[in-house]
């Protein structure tokens, strides 16, 4: 049993919570953008957290339906509806077979997660069913969904619709947007006013933005500390000797403009990074468009250590509700 | 050469072996990370080993970030004894020097480039004080290649030249990365040299390309039936050059799965190697040519 795509959507892929273990090989953990609205989307729906559904970027997908199926949207703000008719969402509706799915035009944010009863069911590559497409592995055949793709579902066991996760418990992005950032890796790379003005300028998301990395403007120019450049780096002060990226981590190539990495990370090069944004605000950046006006945040490993623990404490909340 | 360690978030420890590159500073980097991975950390998830450095991810909620790295740091002495041998293999890789596809690409991407009046291996020649671009790509070939790196992309090797320092040829990345390059380019950064894995953005100089996949997802070819990604860091690499009718007849052979790479079982030794280069690359060349 299956779902049939009448129109893709801008770039609509399948996603779970990624594939560990080969990115010293390059091949990055991929999955959900924003890991809590696809956990929250698929606990709504009687999933396992972990199963694999649909993020969808701006624009929603067009899918019928070929088996009665309880679905859950999460995420951004992208009205669903069935067979015309609104529906809310972080809230489980049914959809029966035959009816379709479609979507109204984005109202906040940028990634919607739809989950359906069973999860998707694509053969997984390398444990994950996310689609890395520039690996050309999981999704179908690698890529993002496309007009007339049949995605094949689990087996489900319906539980009751109507569930719903109360507004406090849903996570998203303020406006501007604040990201903490712990400082680190080649920090040092950059001059005390640099590390300053990193902090106290205003920044905006760049129309560069995507599954691999984000991408800010707006900022000053970053200043380094002088140094003969060190062998096998290259010639600007920017370089360093290839080495491993982290998720999260922010380069700024060339001073100008820093790149977030995030899921679809590459997983070494030659720019030096200034820290990285906490494992606690991974999932928020996923959720901003292009032009939403962003500040850093400066924090240290306890307050990181804290984020996590109230973002753990949020999901067991959503947890506890839905029980 | 000093360790330098720092946190990456609150979910990576980064370990720099060194500022600069070396295969000292790569070999230590290789062992402190075996090293951790050998000592089975509760909480670790990857551990990625780089040219001159290493990361360990770790999951926060099972090992705390402080916990850590005082356990990657107690495991430094390992690295002050590296093991500077390695039981490892060379491979002749097929390049085409100044092929039509990279030249494509080069000129569409001209405007990003520091010289935009010549092609990439015009620039790179010059600027590493040869007379001729023939001389230059003598130079790339001619002498084997360390893969000190896999990443960046699926499967894609940093290499390293196994020559002295002064005879290393370094160039600039482009002045802005491209948003394409063609799938198994032969890429030049830095003091690396890189085989790109997949089609996609790149910044490196682009000298030729190579017909031999070396990441195959579907692993159709049966030199990657094991893996789809076919390089290790420690693979030691022979460039050779081959003419537009050579690629044509290893594309058919490797449409038709009868491909097989030239591989030969070498043990490296870097102080062998950095008492004796020339007469070390003989030797490894030497197991290539008997393969």
């Amino acid at each position: 049993m299956s779902l049939k795509i009448i129109q893709p959507g801008l770039s609509t892929s399948i996603q779970d919570l990624g594939r560990p273990g080969y990115f010293h090989l390059g091949i990055p953990i991929g999955g959900a953008m924003d890991r809590f609205a696809l956990r929250v989307a698929n606990m709504l729906v009687g999933n396992p957290e972990g199963a694999a559904g649909l993020e969808v970027v701006f624009m929603g997908p067009v899918i019928e339906f070929e088996r009665d199926s309880l679905v859950a949207i999460t995420g951004a703000d992208l009205p669903a509806k069935v067979d015309g008719n609104p529906r809310e969402g972080w809230t489980s509706f049914v959809v029966k077979a035959g009816q379709t799915l479609s979507f109204d035009f984005l109202k906040a944010d940028a990634r919607a997660y739809i989950a359906i009863s069973g999860g998707i069911d694509t053969p997984p590559a390398l444990g994950s069913r996310s689609t890395y497409p520039i690996g050309a592995l999981g999704g179908i055949e690698g890529r993002n969904i496309q007009a007339g793709d049949v995605i094949p579902l689990g087996d489900a066991e319906m539980v009751e619709a109507g569930m719903s996760v109360p507004a406090n418990l849903r996570r998203m992005p303020a406006n501007p947007a604040e990201l903490r950032v712990l400082p680190g890796l080649y920090w040092h790379r950059l001059t005390p006013k640099a590390q300053d003005g990193f902090f106290a300028d205003n920044w905006a998301v760049a129309l560069e933005a995507d599954r691999m990395g984000y991408r800010f403007k707006g900022g000053n120019p970053l200043e380094f500390v002088d140094r003969e450049q060190p062998f096998g780096a290259g010639a600007d002060p920017s370089n360093i000797v290839d080495g491993c990226y982290s998720y999260g981590s922010i380069q700024v190539p060339g001073g100008l403009e820093p790149i977030v990495l995030h899921r679809d990370a590459v997983s070494g090069g030659g720019y030096f990074t200034l820290g990285a944004i906490i494992s606690a605000d991974m999932d928020l950046i996923g959720q901003l468009q292009p032009h939403t006006p962003v500040k850093f945040r400066k924090v240290d490993m306890a307050q990181a250590a804290e984020a996590r623990a109230a973002r753990k404490k949020m999901l067991g909340s959503v947890r506890a509700h839905l029980g | 050469m000093k360790t330098r360690y720092s946190h990456g978030g609150d979910e990576h420890i980064y370990v720099e072996m060194d500022d600069e590159m070396s295969l000292d500073a790569f070999f230590k980097s290789l062992s402190m990370s075996n090293a951790v991975r050998d000592a089975k950390i509760k909480g670790v998830t990857e551990i990625c080993p780089a040219n001159a450095s290493f990361q360990v991810r770790f999951d926060p909620d099972i090992i705390a970030p402080d916990q850590m790295m005082k356990k990657v740091k107690e495991l430094e002495h390992k690295a002050e004894n590296a093991e500077k041998r390695l039981k490892t293999r060379i491979i002749e890789i097929p390049v085409y020097y100044q092929d039509p596809w990279t030249h494509e690409t080069l000129m569409r991407f001209r405007q990003r480039h520091q010289d935009p009046s010549g092609s990439d291996l015009d620039y790179a020649a010059r600027i590493n004080g040869f007379d001729s671009v023939e001389g230059f790509i003598e130079a790339h070939h001619s002498q084997p290649w360390f893969v000190s790196m896999v990443g960046f992309v699926a499967g894609l090797p940093f290499l390293y030249q196994l020559v002295e320092r002064g005879k290393q040829l370094q160039v600039p990345k482009y002045l802005r990365p491209r948003t394409d390059t063609p799938k198994q380019t032969v890429g030049y950064g830095g003091c690396f040299s890189c085989v790109y894995s997949v089609r996609g953005a790149g910044g490196y100089q682009m000298f030729g390309i190579t017909p031999m996949p070396i990441f195959d997802p579907e692993q159709k070819q049966s030199y990657l039936k094991n893996f789809m990604v076919f390089f290790k860091p420690g693979d030691i690499v022979k460039w050779k050059p081959i003419d537009r009718a050579e690629y044509d007849r290893i594309l058919a052979e490797v449409a038709a799965d009868t491909y097989t790479p030239r591989i030969a079982e070498v043990d490296f030794d870097l102080d062998a190697f950095n008492a004796d280069m020339s007469g070390t690359n003989a030797k490894l060349m030497e197991a290539l040519n008997v393969a």
